[in-house]
Formats: structure tokens, C-alpha cells, sequence
């Protein structure tokens, strides 16, 4: 018998027990790798934007809108190569379901952002139709918009002239992302701001928040303080800050949501540490007498050791890869379920957080028992001392 | 009957010092879960208890049309004087209506030390708005004065805040704001800058109102107002209770941390159940031999199977209190904040409620019923003789 044949034998000698503690490490870690992906949500959500772009807000608020009129302005400064700005539409389609729409200038919109991808067709089209509007393709299958649909949009903030909230839009493109991440964040609907500027009913020539492509990123900081020195003391003071951290700012408002699903992962482990290592050290101690005789036929200490630590390894590897490689669908699925509004990705990053979990778990809980294996003395331990 | 349980029962329960180890699973298991269980649910509760005692039955918020939160919304001058006058609005003491008409706007404010800063209510009140809200009063300082660029911060956002404290001086779209007071009111309005409204309407460049709250004696006076408003050409809007208002604002959090909860409870609960089978089949081959011969002795199936759920049972009671007590210390009264409907941050506590401990305990008790229902029916059913002879 090899030695591994001898510790999977071991493990499946008392095969309830073993089934048992498996499916606890199982959900344990399925629990584990979702929250772990929340809190990768929550701390580093942003990485995949970069740092090429900044937003210039209003100083006392994003809410508040800064004026149209700023535009030659921040143009003017050296390190900026495009500017755009959007102004939030406050979109609700159907009953209640809010939708995150932004208005915006198709052509500018195309240069600040070349991460979306559409066919160059949709963009002339976008440019050209004053009604138009394009939706991420998220978006799109959610709520299953075609292109040439008209789509009644309400706006919880803007009436049209007549006082009328309901407003219509022709869908004229749906655009991708680059890249995966790009693709999880194609949410947002954005509808042309000349046509939307003109059939409001009030806040003309209001432009909202402004997004600056930098020619070169090492400059951010310059031209953000460049930007806010022009404005400051006049009552359009501005607040310029990258793309990034405009967004992480916007997560951490969310709250201390971060700091409680720490602590129900860390409840989770340390419920899972205890489950696990009182299995592991009765099954041990249930077996003193039998190690005591290996170590009699000649296994070294170190060997007796290798065995009880290969079996906790075994359990938390097996339960633990389980257990991530379910939370990875349900994850994917809860994406879609909420149609992507919580982008709970089990991936890469989340992996080998939890690779770092079972490598930790399987020492804490193997390392006491195994060591007390190994200090066994032959004599004692067949007595039954 | 009774008495073959309750000495089986006994046993098993003297017993458990020598299996502390396993007995301290179910405990242990059981008590994360009734604490991650409680927490969960005691954050949702603080927040919605938080918001809607800020509402009150007998005052109206009259919004535009589809507004939904007084962030959106917008009424002019001419319109808040029109909505004022409503038929059904109660007077107050000087023969005017009792209405405020007030403008919410966001101001950024930055915690000390932090470089993204936090949207806060920055809300102009009329003088009114002070006897429409009996429950707020000022606890430091005095209060603003109309006319100069005063401030009153609630207690939720003083001192967390740079600038909102008693005394300092606050910079806001280029002009400086003077704290002169802090208030406390034991709800969502604690999360709050007020001032007076002409002030707030100039400096922020408003023309008009985000809101009129309007005091009513009846339901009947709401129903008149909600007739004469609608009625009005010159209008558009929506009204309802302050209530209605706060607790429609709270159903997507209370929702969203619900299905959260149950979730994850129902990921633990599954785990716990393991890890509880894992225990009592244990602690039932620990007592073999102990079983068999009561099982010789002339004792029945069922007190064995009753007394190991009731072992289970008790385990997992004392696992769910200790969680409940636990979620207890560490989380209740702990102080959060996160976004509100208004886009601002509402500032809340956690509250764990004897109806939460309760529904946990039911599930530690559910859990352990689960938990030791199979060993118990393993124990009934070992065959007598070979487990004498075992070990």
C-alpha cells in the first residue's frame, strides 16, 4: 500500500464523518468565496478603470450641477486631450425599477471612453438621432430591448415641456466592453444631451459632472489641481479627482457593508476551525494505539507526522476547491439575477484568497494533532497511558 | 416513560464533560450562526426604526409629481404658497398655516483624516418646521438665525465630521457657515445640516422648494388637501404621510438585507447541521456500549431517541444564546451610516430586538432538532448484543 493509498484509506474508514466534515468545509467555503467576492466588490472594485480619466464635480456635491459654461475652461488646460460631461437623467422604466441613464454628447462620449465598443453604424446613428439613445448590452438583455425599439423612459427629476416625466427614446445601439470587466459594467443607458437639453422643462446649459481624458496619466494630479485652482472661490468651485477614486468614494458611501462582511467571514472560519479540528484531533485519538504501532514497524516520527497532516490537507483541500468551485455559477448567477447591479465575480483574485484560506486552515487545524502523533512514545501509547 | 427519559437524558448530559470537545461544535456552530443571523437583521431594523420615527401620521410631505425622494423633487415659489394654502392644512397660534416648505441640497463633508468625503443633508427650513417636528431640540448652542449663513448639525453628524461641530466654520459653494448649534431628534432628521431656507435657496442658487410638509388634524383633512391639490391646474404633485414617505424609503434596504440574511443563514444553518450530525453520531458511538446495556436493561427505543435529540437540543440552545449575546455585545447600538433614498447618509444604530433573538433561537433550535434526529434514530436502532461485545 503507498502511502498516499494509506491516507485515503484512513479517511475513508469512518466514511460518515468524513462525508460530514466535507460538506462543512463545502459550504463553509461556497460562503467564504461569495462574501470574499463582495468585499473584492467593495475594496478594489475600481482597478480595472485606470487612471486616465478625472471628474471634475462641484465642490459642495456631485448632485449639484455645474454649468455648461466651464467647458472652454477646463478644455484649455495643457494634459487634457477630450472632455465630456453628463448630466443623471434619474431614469425609472416601468413600475419602480431605477435605472442609472446619463446625458451626454454621442461624439465626445466615443472619445472619452474608447473602452465601449460598438459598430461605427450605432455611433453615426447615436449622433444623428436626437431621440436615440444606446444601452449597455447588460442592460439590453435584461430587460430584452432590441435595436429600432422605441423604449418609454420616465425620469423621476426632469419633466418635458408639457410637464410630462414619460419620456421615449429610439434605441439606435448596444455597446460592449473591451474586456471583462468593462463588459460586467455595461449597466448604463446614455441618451443625447442636445435633444434631452432642449425638451426639458427647466436647468438649461446645466452640465452635470464633467470626465476628462488625460493625455498622459502621470499628469492627473497637475491638471486636476489646475482645474480647481480656476474655479476656486466663484460659486462653480470645482472638485477634480480621477476616475477611480470618484468611483471608490461613491462604493464607500454604501457604507460600513465591508466591515460587516469581515466579520461574517471571519465567523465563518473561525465556526469552520473549530468543526474541523476537533474532527480531525478525535480521529486521532481514537487512533493512538494503531500509530504507536507503525511507529513501531519502523516509521519515523516525521512519517507519522506527514500522515495526519496529509489527511486534514485532504479534507480542506477537497472541501475547500468544492466549495469555491460551487460559489463560482452562483455567483455568475447572482449577477444575472440582479441583473448585474451586484457584479459578484468568483474569480482569479477570489481564488487565490480562498487557496490561501485552505492552506491556512488545513496547518491550524492539522498542525496540533499531527505534532501530538509524532511526539507519541511507543510504550506509553500501547498502554493506553 | 417520562422517567426512562428524563434518567437517559441525564446520563448523557453528565456525560458531556468527557466529549467536550465535539459537544463544543454543535455550540460553538450554532452560535456563529444565530449571531450572523441576528446582526444581519439588527442593522436592517435600526435602519428602518431610525427612518421611520422620523415620520409622523398627522404631517403631509407634498412632493412634485414621480419624484420619489426630496432629492428629486422641485416646486416653485408660487407653487409652495398655492400647496400652503390647501384646504385641510391646520393654523397655528398666529392664524397662518402650519407648513414648512423646505429645499434639501448635498453638501460634501469629509471625516478627518479621509480623502473622499460623505454626502450629508443640508436641509433650509421655515420656522415652522420646528413645531412640525415636536421630537427635535437643540441640545448644544442655540438656534440659527433667519436671514444670517447659521448652521444647526445634528448629533449623528457632529464631530464625525470635519467642520460639524459647535463653533467651526464650514465652506460651502464659496461662503462660510457658522455652527451654532447641535440638535438631537432620535431619527433620520440627527443625520442632518439645517439652516434657514431663504439663506440655503440663495447660496445654492434655488429658485424654489424640494418639499412642503403640511400639518392635518384627520384623515379627512388629508383627503381634502389630496382633493384640492390634485384638482389644481397649477400643480403637480404627489402627497402623502410623513410615514408612508419614510417607510416607503426603507423597503428596498429592509428587502436587500432580508434576502441577504436568509442567504447566508441558510449557507451556515447547512453547514451547522454537518457539523451537529458530525457531533451527536460521534457522541452516540462514544455511549454505545452505555445505550446497549440500557437497551438490555429493558429501557425502550424511544426514550433513547428523545433524549439524544433533547442532548442536541440543549447544546444547540446554549450555542444560539451565546451567538444571540454575542451579536448583542459587538453589535447593538453600534453606530453605521450608508446611503438613504435622498443620496445622502443616514446615520443609524444597530438594534438587536428581542423578536430577532427569539427567531434566532428558533432556528439553533431547528438546527439542533435536525442535528440530532438521525444519531438518535441510529442509537434506537443498534443492535444490542454486537455492541456489548464492541470495543
Amino acid at each position: 500500500m503507498t502511502r498516499t493509498g494509506f491516507v485515503i484509506a484512513n479517511l475513508w474508514r469512518k466514511k460518515t464523518r468524513t462525508v460530514l466534515t466535507l460538506l462543512s468545509i463545502v459550504t463553509a467555503f461556497l460562503l467564504f468565496g461569495l462574501l470574499q467576492a463582495v468585499n473584492v466588490l467593495f475594496s478594489a472594485g475600481a482597478d480595472f478603470i485606470g487612471a486616465s480619466r478625472l471628474v471634475t464635480q462641484a465642490r459642495v456635491s456631485f448632485t449639484q450641477s455645474l454649468p455648461i459654461r466651464l467647458l472652454p475652461q477646463i478644455e484649455s488646460v495643457p494634459g487634457v486631450e477630450h472632455v465630456m460631461w453628463q448630466q443623471w437623467f434619474g431614469a425609472v422604466y416601468q413600475e419602480n425599477t431605477q435605472l442609472v441613464f446619463l446625458a451626454a454628447d454621442p461624439a465626445r462620449l466615443r472619445l472619452v471612453y474608447p473602452e465601449y465598443v460598438m459598430p461605427d453604424a450605432e455611433w453615426k446613428a447615436f449622433e444623428q438621432t436626437r431621440t436615440g439613445m444606446i444601452v449597455g448590452r447588460n442592460l439590453a438583455n435584461q430587460h430584452g430591448w432590441k435595436i429600432g425599439q422605441k423604449v418609454p423612459i420616465a425620469s423621476n427629476i426632469f419633466p418635458q415641456q408639457d410637464g410630462s416625466k414619460n419620456w421615449t427614446f429610439d434605441l439606435v445601439g448596444i455597446y460592449d466592453g473591451k474586456d471583462a470587466d468593462w463588459q460586467r459594467s455595461t449597466n448604463v443607458g446614455w441618451i443625447n444631451f442636445a435633444y434631452f437639453d432642449e425638451a426639458n422643462q427647466f436647468g438649461r446649459g446645466l452640465a452635470g459632472t464633467y470626465t476628462i481624458k488625460l493625455a498622459d496619466e502621470d499628469q492627473a494630479e497637475r491638471v486636476a489641481q489646475t482645474i480647481d485652482a480656476m474655479f476656486e472661490n466663484s460659486p462653480d468651485e470645482t472638485k477634480t479627482q480621477t476616475e477611480k477614486d470618484f468611483n471608490i468614494g461613491f462604493i464607500k458611501q454604501i457604507g460600513d457593508i465591508g466591515l460587516i462582511v469581515r466579520w461574517i467571514l471571519f465567523a465563518v472560519f473561525f465556526t469552520l476551525l473549530l468543526v474541523v479540528g476537533n474532527t480531525i484531533a478525535q480521529s486521532v485519538r481514537e487512533r493512538i494505539p494503531e500509530l504507536a504501532i507503525l511507529k513501531t514497524l519502523g516509521f519515523k516520527d516525521g512519517s507519522v507526522l506527514g500522515f495526519v497532516l496529509a489527511e486534514a490537507a485532504a479534507l480542506c483541500v477537497i472541501g475547500g476547491l468544492l466549495g469555491l468551485a460551487i460559489a463560482t455559477p452562483i455567483g455568475v448567477a447572482i449577477t444575472r439575477a440582479t441583473g448585474g447591479n451586484l457584479p459578484i465575480a468568483v474569480d482569479g483574485r477570489v481564488w487565490v484568497v480562498g487557496a490561501i484560506a485552505i492552506l491556512v486552515l488545513s496547518l491550524a487545524v492539522g498542525l496540533l494533532p499531527a505534532l501530538r502523533a509524532k511526539r507519541l512514545t511507543i510504550v506509553d501509547a500501547l498502554a493506553g497511558r | 416513560m417520562l422517567k426512562q427519559i428524563l434518567s437517559i437524558t441525564q446520563l448523557g448530559i453528565r456525560s458531556i464533560p468527557d466529549r467536550l470537545g465535539p459537544s463544543l461544535v454543535i455550540v460553538v456552530g450554532l452560535a456563529g450562526v444565530v449571531a450572523v443571523f441576528t446582526a444581519l437583521l439588527a442593522m436592517a431594523a435600526g435602519f428602518q426604526s431610525t427612518l421611520e420615527s422620523a415620520g409622523r401620521p398627522d404631517v403631509a410631505i407634498v412632493l412634485r409629481g414621480g419624484s420619489q425622494a426630496e432629492l428629486n423633487s422641485g416646486i416653485s415659489r408660487e407653487q409652495g404658497t398655492i400647496i400652503k394654502q390647501a384646504p385641510g392644512v391646520a393654523q397655528g397660534a398666529d392664524g397662518l398655516p402650519l407648513a414648512s416648505a423646505e429645499v434639501v441640497v448635498i453638501a460634501e463633508l469629509v471625516k478627518p483624516g479621509e480623502k473622499t468625503g460623505s454626502n450629508i443633508t443640508v436641509r433650509g427650513v421655515e420656522p415652522a418646521a420646528f413645531t412640525l417636528r415636536p421630537q427635535l431640540r437643540i441640545v448644544e448652542g442655540r438656534n440659527f438665525t433667519q436671514g444670517l449663513r447659521e448652521l444647526i448639525v445634528g448629533q449623528g453628524v457632529a464631530g464625525q465630521f470635519e467642520g460639524a461641530r459647535l463653533g467651526a466654520s464650514l465652506r460651502m459653494r464659496g461662503s462660510d457657515w457658522t455652527v451654532v448649534g447641535v440638535f438631537a431628534s432620535g431619527d433620520a432628521f440627527e443625520s442632518e445640516l439645517w439652516s434657514d431656507v431663504d439663506v440655503a435657496q440663495s447660496t445654492f442658487n434655488r429658485q424654489g422648494y424640494s418639499s412642503v410638509r403640511l400639518q392635518f388634524a384627520g384623515a379627512g383633512d388629508l383627503q381634502m388637501i389630496k382633493d384640492a391639490l390634485s384638482a389644481d391646474p397649477r400643480v403637480n404633485v404627489d402627497v402623502e404621510t410623513e410615514e408612508q414617505y419614510f417607510s416607503g424609503q426603507t423597503e428596498q434596504f429592509r428587502k436587500t438585507i432580508g434576502i441577504l440574511a436568509v442567504f447566508v443563514t441558510t449557507i451556515m444553518g447547512l453547514g451547522a447541521v454537518f457539523a451537529a450530525l458530525n457531533t451527536m453520531y460521534a457522541a452516540v458511538g462514544a455511549r454505545a456500549r452505555e445505550i446497549a446495556t440500557l437497551r438490555a436493561i429493558g429501557f425502550r427505543g424511544l426514550p433513547v431517541v428523545v433524549s439524544i435529540m433533547l442532548e442536541s437540543l440543549i447544546l444547540a440552545l446554549i450555542g444560539g444564546l451565546l451567538g444571540a449575546l454575542a451579536a448583542y455585545v459587538l453589535f447593538n447600538n453600534m453606530v453605521v451610516s450608508t446611503l438613504g433614498a435622498n443620496f445622502t447618509q443616514v446615520v443609524f444604530r444597530f438594534a438587536v430586538t428581542p423578536e430577532l433573538v427569539v427567531n434566532g433561537l428558533i432556528i439553533a433550535v431547528a438546527i439542533g432538532m435536525v442535528g440530532g434526529f438521525l444519531p438518535a434514530l441510529r442509537a434506537a436502532r443498534l443492535p444490542v448484543t454486537t455492541a456489548l461485545r464492541a470495543a
